[in-house]
């Protein structure tokens, strides 16, 4: 009977299975299991994971956050704008807010140096998109996404929106420098 | 419509080996709906809500 | 209500169909076409605004056109197939009566009723959200109302599939187990019950938010659950897609399960697992741990694609075994080499198993790996990798399938039948070049539903590579090749259907059965019909070889991109 038609025998679950079919499956399931394991591996040998720190907040409370390191940290502003460039110390906590449809404020960091950086928005997801590192986050309107970052390599990078959050979504662009 | 009565003419089953309880259990599509629906319900769902309800409030 | 029994008997297939079920099939089958054709033209404005070559569209009506691609495309070509396919396996190939054809009739015209309300809203220009619809951007309420009265027609929909269950059951259509095929549907149904379920927790306070009934709907609580809908709806589509290749191998080959107790297993491992994966969209997310994120991305530690890897074996093996019991037993391959290429049928079902195994199955386990997902999220591989398992997968297998029902269930001969030959390449090939030019692209941060990756006219700058651009001219000119070969598939089903010579059968006729619909007489000789064997040596080797090349391209692939990860900042 071919599998359009119902089984040929009544009890099928006794059917002998074929032995090179029986390897596959052990194989197959092996390799699910190694792929499995990886994760909580990396958790624990590897350098890249998210931190599972997130907080509820408001937006008043958190630009008051990004403000206060604003005022402490500026170097200097960028474009006509006049975005400031922030430089905060080592260990500290960033905060950086998504908008509609901009990043405030600009970061500078230093290789090799670890810093907190938090992650949210005023008001509609958007997506934080460092670039050429590739480090994809969601930044969520609400959340207080808390990541721990060590640049490692000094240059100017990209922070791309890549959550469409609307009709000027691909104007939604930044820096983040690294020296 | 219940139809008790039948005239098609159809071959009773010889009386055959008892069937596995795990045929019996694909055999049977209301128990895996039922499974099918529980299970993604509690270990995505209900497990995920929890988990947003109890991120904690930021200082 | 007098119930409908009369029936058909397909002179070429043998199969039977209820009266009802046969216009219910039909009419969910064309409605299904002409979404696609929807999509399709709504495809063109999307590939040719993303190759910014050409630039078509500016970037109002691009979000628009692409918001209304992926639902057209997603959501209502999509379903409205898959509903004659489930009236299909459980009607027709349990020989049995449609139960309520009534109530399937309300579902249909709902499900058609919400495509046409949720269109509207979209062409309105105030929805333009994207199928994820992610709140809080918020659409017109007709986008939300538009998708939950799909969603009921389709709940519907499945209940009559359900209850055609209990009438074969009850009127003993068909002795034993019902066939893999509609194991097959009935996994897919099972998913499209839960994901109806899940769409309608979200959607219907989202809609009442939309209407200022409900004041606030938090993001995170939004995106979990409307990708219970979202993703899973497209387990539906892998079920799905999976039972029409067994069931082609079988109309195609005659070709037998390997074995009935190892296919119906991972069908079992699909319903249980599949839709824990729906995490995988929320791995770059705050708020949810990792314990959450490792164990739902992984399907429950991987076994739904330990499901899919089986499948993998089990469809083409039986077509070997099937090849070589016809005598193609030369070398390992030969049963593949002289399978029959120029029949649509087949190229179209095999292309879509290579496709969706090799291309999305590999590029979607990778992204779903919690770690890994973080150097991809939201680029352009996204789609590249969807387009290889939704279109390659599952849509070039639906094509493959209406090669087959249009002489059977439309009973017209197929148009154009030399460009139907060439149809599943077209399509097939294109679309995979396309999903893989599309993954390039990402892997190298291309961000996808974006407008212009040149960021012209921005206070700040930012260059993509010059890899990045030729991807995106490379996946460009295979979208138009792939556009073509819709545009291909949807000349020749509706010039078929409506234009096409019927096929008239001498001496045809409807006839009344009496409840439940008379056997056919037991084949004699049943010996014949061996499962596999376990008699030495393994009845499909060649199988086993390319199930080998899978594993270890997937086994490279998987650990590559490992490799790029650590070179990534550290990150914690």
């Amino acid at each position: 009977m071919s599998a359009i038609q119902p089984p040929a025998s009544r009890v099928w679950w006794k059917e002998p299975i074929d032995r090179v079919e029986i390897i596959w499956v052990v194989v197959a399931l092996l390799w699910c299991l190694i792929m499995f394991f990886m994760m909580p591996y990396w958790h624990i040998f590897g350098e890249q994971n998210l931190a599972n720190e997130a907080y509820r907040t408001t937006p008043e409370a958190y630009s008051k956050k990004a403000q206060e390191v604003v005022d402490k940290y500026t170097v200097r502003t960028e474009t006509d704008q006049k975005i400031p460039v922030v430089a905060p110390p080592a260990g500290s906590d960033v905060y950086l807010i998504a908008r509609l449809w901009s990043w405030w404020p600009v970061l500078e960091l230093e290789a090799g140096k670890s810093y907190r950086i938090h992650l949210m928005s005023m008001d509609w997801l958007h997506g934080f998109s460092l670039q050429p590192e590739n480090i994809n986050i969601e930044v969520h309107p609400g959340y207080d996404h808390v990541i721990t970052v060590t640049p490692t390599r000094a240059g100017t990078y990209s922070i791309i929106c890549n959550e469409y959050c609307g009709v000027n979504h691909h104007t939604m662009l930044s820096k983040l420098y690294v020296k | 419509m219940a139809e008790s009565t039948r005239t098609a003419n159809l071959e009773d089953e010889v009386p055959e080996e008892p069937v596995p309880v795990m045929q019996q259990l694909l055999d049977n599509p209301f128990l895996l709906l039922f499974l099918g629906i529980a299970m993604p319900t509690v270990l995505y769902i209900v497990w995920g809500v929890m988990e947003i309800v109890g991120v904690p409030v930021g200082k | 209500m007098a119930v409908n029994r009369m029936f058909r008997t397909c002179p070429s297939s043998g199969l039977v169909f209820h009266e009802p079920a046969e216009k219910l099939m039909r009419w969910n089958a064309v409605v299904a076409v002409v979404m696609l054709l929807v999509g399709g033209l709504l495809a063109i404005g999307v590939t040719l605004t993303r190759w910014q070559a050409v630039h078509l569209l500016p970037p109002e009506l691009f979000y628009q056109v692409l918001t209304a691609h992926g639902l057209n495309m997603l959501v209502f070509w999509i379903i409205f197939f898959e509903m004659a396919v489930l009236y299909f396996a459980a009607s027709t190939l349990l020989r049995c009566r449609l139960a309520t054809p009534g109530m399937a009739w309300l579902g249909f015209w709902l499900m058609v009723i919400g495509a046409l309300v949720n269109n509207y809203s979209v062409l309105r220009g105030d929805s333009s959200v994207m199928f994820t619809s992610y709140a809080p951007m918020g659409a017109h309420p007709t986008f939300y109302l538009g998708l939950i009265l799909f969603a009921v027609g389709a709940l519907i929909a499945c209940f009559v599939f359900f209850g055609t269950l209990v009438v074969a059951k009850n009127e003993r259509t068909y002795h034993g187990s019902v066939p893999l095929v509609t194991f097959g549907a009935i996994t897919a149904a099972i998913i499209a019950v839960f994901t109806i379920a899940s769409g309608a927790i979200i959607l219907i306070p989202t809609f009442l938010w939309s209407v200022g009934l409900i004041e606030h709907i938090d993001s995170l609580m939004y995106r979990t659950v409307w990708w219970a809908f979202g993703h899973s709806s497209q387990q539906i589509n892998v079920s799905a897609h999976v039972a029409v290749w067994y069931a082609i191998a079988a109309i195609v080959f005659g070709a037998k399960p390997l074995s009935e107790k190892v296919s119906r297993t991972a069908f079992l491992l699909y319903i249980l697992f599949l839709q824990l994966a729906s995490a995988h969209h929320l791995l770059a997310d705050p708020g949810l741990t990792s314990n959450w994120k490792i164990f739902n991305t992984s399907y429950a530690m991987y076994l739904a694609v330990l499901a899919s890897m089986v499948h993998g074996l089990t469809v083409p093996g039986s077509i070997e075994v099937a090849q070589r019991k016809k005598g193609f037993t030369h070398g390992l391959f030969e049963w593949l080499r002289k399978a029959p290429w120029g029949n649509p049928v087949f190229s179209g079902m095999f292309m879509s198993l290579l496709g969706f195994g090799f291309l999305g199955g590999i590029s979607g386990v990778m992204m779903g790996t919690e770690q890994l997902n973080l150097i991809i999220h939201n680029t352009l591989y996204v789609p590249g990798h969807f387009h290889a398992t939704v279109v390659v997968g599952t849509t070039l297998a639906f094509m493959s399938l209406t090669y087959f029902l249009i002489p059977v269930l439309f009973r017209r001969e197929l148009m154009f039948p030399g460009l139907a030959k060439w149809q599943p390449y077209l399509f097939g090939i294109g679309m995979s070049l396309f999903a893989l030019f599309m993954m390039g692209a990402g892997t190298l941060g291309v961000p996808r539903r974006h407008w212009d990756i040149s960021f012209a006219g921005n206070i700040f700058t930012h260059e993509f590579p010059g890899a990045a651009w030729l991807m995106m001219t490379l996946m460009g000119l295979s979208g138009l090749v792939a556009i073509v070969g819709g545009g291909a598939y949807l000349l020749i089903t509706v010039g078929s259907v409506f234009l096409g010579k019927r096929i008239e059968t001498p001496g045809f006729a409807h006839v009344r059965a009496a409840e439940g619909v008379t056997r056919e007489p037991k084949p004699v000789a049943v010996a014949i019909t061996s499962h596999g064997g376990g008699t030495g040596s393994f009845a499909a080797p060649g199988t086993f070889v390319l199930a080998m090349v899978f594993l270890i391209s997937f086994v490279l692939y998987y650990f590559v991109n490992w490799k790029y990860l650590s070179t990534v900042w550290p990150l914690k």
